[in-house]
């Protein structure tokens, strides 16, 4: 090979690399190892998780412990779907591009907006987007946002806004849900989108249509980020006047993976079309009248716009979109109805369950779907330590976001966590509260002279 | 001409899952819930339910395994074929690493777990910082960001932050007519505005036309935007002082990593003076592309940018009391410019390149990098060998690093054929075209990066497809201008999908 390159070695071709810049050592990293080794070290590292396999887990707060069916891993596990990069020769990734084809409709059905593109990279970042969007919709730049939206959403999107140069307001939250006068009083006719969730972080399931009046009236562009595991019961936010649906799609299909990669989506009316961020798939026709698909609307996209784009999204979740469209198809029209009136029951029998025990109170009494928030009366950390001893993650603690929540729980539910594992929750739940103000009592008594008040 | 018969994969029409569907089929049994069958309504109001149920498919198991089995089949993949995709680095992916990724420690750990129970995960990003930041030559990295552009972004919020923190305020952003799309369009984002540098007779930044965009106003540049080697394969000899006058001025150099499989353990973007660095994991390091993600594009940053990296960063906190080290999530980085997506980033990529940089280790990555390049020369050398040489010549006729960019100007003048035409009859020879018109400065472009994992006898493979297409065009180019046959489908009508497009299944109903 060197021969026909007509060089003496492989040095030679890395002379353009200036003297000065060129390393001139090893890269100090250990030896290469053989794959035995690789996976003993590797899973010697995954050893020293506490996963859900192990735990019980009540964690939510945007990403679920669902069962993921063994169909879904059979087709993402394909090569053919696996290995290949984005589409861009359509004749031979008809495979892919009619997945996202798929994909899109399903998503379309479930949001019930007309359009949506094939992912997005995964639920906050495409908040961010969905404000980049409404900013070249509107020219304005004011983003109202809810209290309820994921504070990764808020944070994300305030990161992006340095950039857009936009203003983020945020609405505070009363008895669970989106303070309507709050919002009502934040809109204005600078405010080029305003952004609720629903179930919102703290479970609650909000009346989108009621709060995205106010956005209607002042020509606000109404951003909704869901739940798509919700949707099967759930009003979509399409018939609810939203202008974009998105969120995270980690429920579909997709594993808990320490939070990525797992994919965003994002639908939107007609009007936004031209505007949407990432790859849509089209359909059309090849010269001999055979149906087939295409990436439509690539003039919106970085690689022909530069700097006039939409958006920069280049690698998105393709896979992960897959992942979600195998696990819909397999839920089917009914399975997923089913599945959403299951969440419904199993977490209101929980929280029912929670409130009971002493120690525990309901932190908003608004209709939740399947996550719901409690305030405890001993310090939340030290109970989920307790719990934690028993094999349980009890859920998440609000006070690492929310420091009027510091003593709220925010637990969720999916098809996995059995009424008995509910139960054992409760029961472990009050034996630790119970446990912290013994503790509290006795700490208090040897150290401090003044009364008791735990 | 078109051959007459269809190929076998053309006689079955496309039909989607949705036209499969028959009412009452399903695959999924869910467990019974186990608690009172109280009416939704009596829990959730009414109006904030929906009337029916969204209308996915309704189909059994084995139909559903049928029909993306047979989906599948109508993708062309790394591991069926030679994909020479410039810029895209289609590298084997270790079937190693889709087990570790899988083992439930990894795929079932929740991402909101409490540190103190989530150590190897943590360790492990750590431990893939350090290697980054070792292979990149910069101090610290972030893992967060999802994609290269998305680091992009990420890099242009670190130098507006940088600056910003310095009570400075700058506007424009460097970027060569080379660079990839995305590059511009990140800077628009980050609400920049971009400034083309021409490109000179070697293929590098054109020094007099840097100097003087830079001279035109000085105190507004924040950045350059700079692929080294860059989109045509090409090292940029000038990088050191490139790098001097862009910090003489105040501004950052960015270095898109999209091409460091040239480079690993040869050079590194921190000693050539490059303040912040993407990685795309799905390129350089093995991560399987998906047909379009994931991947993920970390960032490596010098120590003077490091105030302003992402939140949450992952840190190593030393032992004491006879612990050994701990490794933590640390949100309390003041300056940060805070966070680009939900939770840690893309993990189950993290773990994937991991398992390969341990795989590789020091030696191999080196060994790649040599390889890809070898690879890269070779491939250029068999093609000017031949026709290719006068038809499709390289467009910067000198040693390149680990891609080439040839001109199809010369073959469509001569033969009438585009490079569209060739790419499509590569098909036809079952190769994955080169990127093709990319970049935009080479007329007809073709963007060929072969990678290391290819072995002699592939590239021999495809120079010899590319001679015989020219070969065949020179009697016939019609055969190449109607190309493909084989494949499920032919060209596709793209015009329409964007003017009229359908993005969506239709009901009937």
């Amino acid at each position: 090979m060197l021969a026909a390159i007509g060089v003496d070695s492989v040095d030679e071709l890395f002379e353009q690399i200036p003297g000065p810049l060129r390393l001139g050592r090893p890269l100090d990293l250990p030896a290469g190892m053989s794959e035995a080794e690789v996976y003993e070290r590797l899973a010697a590292l995954a050893g020293r998780n506490a996963d859900a396999e192990e735990q019980v887990t009540f964690l939510g707060a945007g990403m679920y412990d669902h069962y993921v069916p063994a169909i879904v891993d059979a087709i993402t596990s394909r090569s053919e779907f696996l290995t290949p990069y984005t589409p861009y020769q359509p004749e031979i990734s008809q495979g892919g591009l009619q997945v996202m084809f798929e994909f899109q409709t399903a998503m379309s059905e479930l949001t019930g907006l007309p359009v949506s593109n094939a992912g997005l990279y995964e639920g906050p970042s495409s908040v961010a987007s969905a404000g980049y969007l409404a900013m070249g919709a509107t020219k304005r730049k004011k983003f109202v946002v809810s209290r309820g939206l994921h504070p990764h959403s808020r944070e994300t999107l305030a990161t992006y806004s340095v950039g857009y140069g936009t203003e983020v307001v945020e609405v505070g939250l009363d008895g669970g849900v989106t303070d309507a006068a709050a919002l009502a009083a934040a809109v204005d006719d600078e405010t080029a989108a305003v952004f609720l969730q629903s179930p919102n972080f703290l479970g609650a399931v909000e009346d989108v249509e009621a709060l995205g009046a106010t956005a209607k009236e002042h020509g606000a562009l109404l951003v909704v980020a869901c739940d798509p595991m919700t949707l099967g019961i759930l009003k979509p936010p399409g018939e609810s006047g939203a202008d974009i649906a998105l969120g995270e799609g980690q429920p579909l299909g997709n594993r808990l993976d320490f939070g990525g990669p797992s994919f965003g989506f994002f639908c939107a009316t007609e009007a936004q079309i031209r505007r949407m961020p990432g790859r849509i798939a089209g359909e059309t026709e090849d010269v001999d009248g055979r149906r087939g698909f295409v990436l439509a609307l690539q003039t919106r996209e970085q690689h022909i716009r530069r700097e006039k784009a939409t958006n920069n999204i280049c690698t998105a979740q393709a896979l992960n979109a897959l992942g979600a469209m195998v696990h819909l198809a397999w839920l089917g029209r009914e399975g997923f109805r089913e599945l959403g009136e299951l969440l419904v029951r199993r977490t209101a029998y929980a929280r029912q369950r929670l409130a009971a025990v002493d120690g525990v109170e309901l932190l908003h009494e608004a209709p939740v779907v399947r996550e719901f928030a409690v305030r405890l009366s001993a310090p939340v950390e030290e109970v989920l330590d307790r719990v934690a001893d028993r094999g349980i993650a009890a859920g998440y603690p609000l006070g690492r976001e929310y420091e009027e929540f510091d003593d709220g729980l925010l637990v969720a539910i999916t098809e996995r966590r059995t009424p008995a594992q509910i139960d054992e929750l409760a029961e472990a739940l009050g034996a630790a509260i119970a446990a912290e103000r013994g503790a509290k009592v006795a700490n208090t008594a040897t150290n401090a002279p003044q009364g008791v008040t735990a | 001409m078109t051959p007459l018969a269809e190929a076998p994969m053309q006689r079955e029409r496309a039909t989607t899952i949705y036209e499969k569907s028959k009412t009452g089929r399903r695959a999924a049994v869910l467990p019974d819930a186990g608690v009172p069958e109280t009416p939704i309504e009596d829990l959730i109001p009414a109006n904030l339910l929906r009337a029916e149920p969204p209308n996915l498919p309704e189909v059994a198991e084995p139909e559903i395994v049928r029909h993306y089995n047979r989906l599948s089949r109508r993708n062309f993949d790394l591991d069926s074929g030679f994909y020479p995709l410039g810029s895209c680095t289609m590298k084997h992916n270790p079937r190693l690493n889709e087990r570790v990724a899988a083992l439930p420690g990894h795929a079932r750990l929740h991402p909101a777990q409490d540190p103190r129970r989530a150590q190897g995960a943590l360790e492990l990003m750590y431990l893939l910082q350090e290697s980054l930041a070792e292979i990149c030559g910069l101090p610290s990295v972030s893992l967060q960001p999802s994609a290269g552009s998305h680091g992009e972004l990420a890099g242009l919020l670190l130098t507006r932050a940088y600056h910003a923190d310095r009570g400075e305020t700058r506007t424009k952003v460097l970027a060569p007519d080379t660079s990839h799309g995305t590059n511009p369009a990140s800077v628009t984002m980050a609400g920049y505005e971009v400034v083309k540098v021409a490109t000179n007779q070697r293929g590098g930044v054109d020094m007099d036309d840097l100097r003087a965009r830079i001279e035109e106003d000085p105190d507004q540049i924040a950045c350059l935007m700079l692929t080294n080697p860059n989109t045509l394969g090409l090292f940029d000899e000038n990088i050191e002082e490139i790098a001097a006058l862009i910090h003489a001025a105040g501004g950052t150099l960015y270095y898109d990593g999209a091409n460091l499989n040239a480079i690993m353990g040869r050079t590194r973007p921190g000693d050539m003076g490059f303040d912040i660095v993407h990685l795309n994991l799905h390129k350089s390091f093995s991560q399987p592309h998906g047909g379009g993600g994931p991947g993920a594009g970390p960032i490596a940053v010098s120590s003077r940018i490091e105030p302003f990296l992402p939140r949450p960063q992952v840190v190593r906190r030393e032992g004491s009391g006879g612990h050994g080290p701990s490794f933590d999530l640390d949100f309390e980085r003041p300056k940060s410019i805070g966070r680009l997506r939900g939770f840690q980033g893309n993990f189950g990529v993290f773990v994937r390149s991991y398992a390969y940089i341990l795989s590789l280790g020091s030696d191999g990555l080196a060994e790649a990098s040599e390889t890809a390049v070898l690879n890269a020369n070779y491939l250029k050398a068999r093609l000017a060998a031949g026709r290719a040489g006068e038809r499709l010549p390289v467009a910067f006729d000198r040693h390149c690093m680990h891609e080439f960019v040839l001109s199809g100007r010369p073959m469509k003048n001569e033969l009438g054929l585009a490079t569209l035409d060739l790419a499509k009859r590569l098909l036809d020879f079952g190769f994955h075209p080169p990127t093709v018109y990319f970049p935009l400065l080479v007329d007809e472009a073709l963007m060929v990066e072969p990678t290391e994992t290819e072995t002699k006898e592939s590239l021999d493979a495809f120079a010899d497809a590319i001679e015989e297409i020219l070969t065949e065009a020179e009697t016939d180019p019609e055969l190449a201008k109607n190309a493909p046959y084989s494949t499920p489908v032919r060209r596709l009508d793209e015009v329409r999908a964007t003017r009229k497009p359908v993005v969506r299944q239709r009901f009937s109903d």
